[in-house]
């Protein structure tokens, strides 16, 4: 299961919205070992694009330098469709290599105005698991938001 | 001195759970046939043909080597080699 603050899921949701019909996409950072999603980090994707996403090459290895030094691991790896389900495509399924995160789908396929999917998977070795969601008032510490 | 590796979650079953493990080499190419002398198999988790992966993004001393000559770019004593999977997908 995948427990979630009620700020990060909504954090998700508009970062899905602002980026539509491109696919947006990030992380939420939590301690190693914790499975709690903390702090959410929204991702550049480098793709520009409706039906694809990555993560820049220089922001990833950013990214990465900076949570090796707080101690920290990629809880959430998200990212949206913008014109397809809430669920792991081939190619998402074939790129799946942080085995222990959790992958959030968005789909804003009926609109930005409109409700989001918001669905949670583990996806190890090409298997792919739905988990339920548990969004929570908060857990502390507050959300912390970047700029892209 | 040797250049340090440091391997992603994924790959760690190649190395004993190691994040970070040792290599020699003058070029990348040949550092990662040193890698596979010590953690067979790993090699061709980051090379398919004559080139890296795709969806395997390696650094030295925080370039990204496509822009540095790939499989081809030069390391010396003391360099950081970092190996990242792309983080991507499509629908």
């Amino acid at each position: 299961m995948l427990t979630i603050d009620q700020a990060t899921h909504d954090a998700i949701v508009a970062h899905a919205r602002r980026d539509h019909p491109d696919e947006a996409c990030g992380v939420v950072a939590g301690p190693a070992g914790s499975d709690r999603p903390e702090r959410f980090v929204p991702m550049l994707n480098a793709a520009r694009s409706p039906t694809f996403y990555e993560f820049d090459s220089s922001d990833l290895l950013a990214l990465y330098k900076d949570m090796d030094a707080r101690d920290e691991e990629p809880v959430v790896i998200y990212h949206s469709h913008t014109a397809t389900e809430a669920y792991p495509s081939r190619t998402d399924i074939g790129l799946a290599q942080e085995p222990d995160a959790h992958y959030v789908l968005v789909s804003t396929r009926d609109g930005i105005d409109r409700p989001v999917e918001f669905r949670s998977f583990r996806i190890v070795d090409s298997d792919v698991t739905e988990e339920e969601v548990s969004v929570v008032p908060s857990h502390d510490p507050a959300v912390e938001t970047q700029e892209l | 001195m040797a250049i340090e590796v440091r391997v992603p979650t994924i790959l760690r079953t190649y190395t004993g759970g190691e994040k970070a493990v040792s290599a020699a080499g003058a070029s990348l190419s040949e550092v990662i046939d040193h890698l596979e002398t010590n953690h067979p198999g790993i090699k061709g988790r980051l090379i398919e043909g004559e080139d890296l992966r795709r969806f395997v993004n390696v650094y030295v001393n925080d370039e990204d080597v496509r822009f540095t000559g790939g499989l081809g770019t030069r390391v010396a004593d003391g360099d950081a080699v970092v190996i990242l999977p792309a983080v991507a997908g499509g629908r």
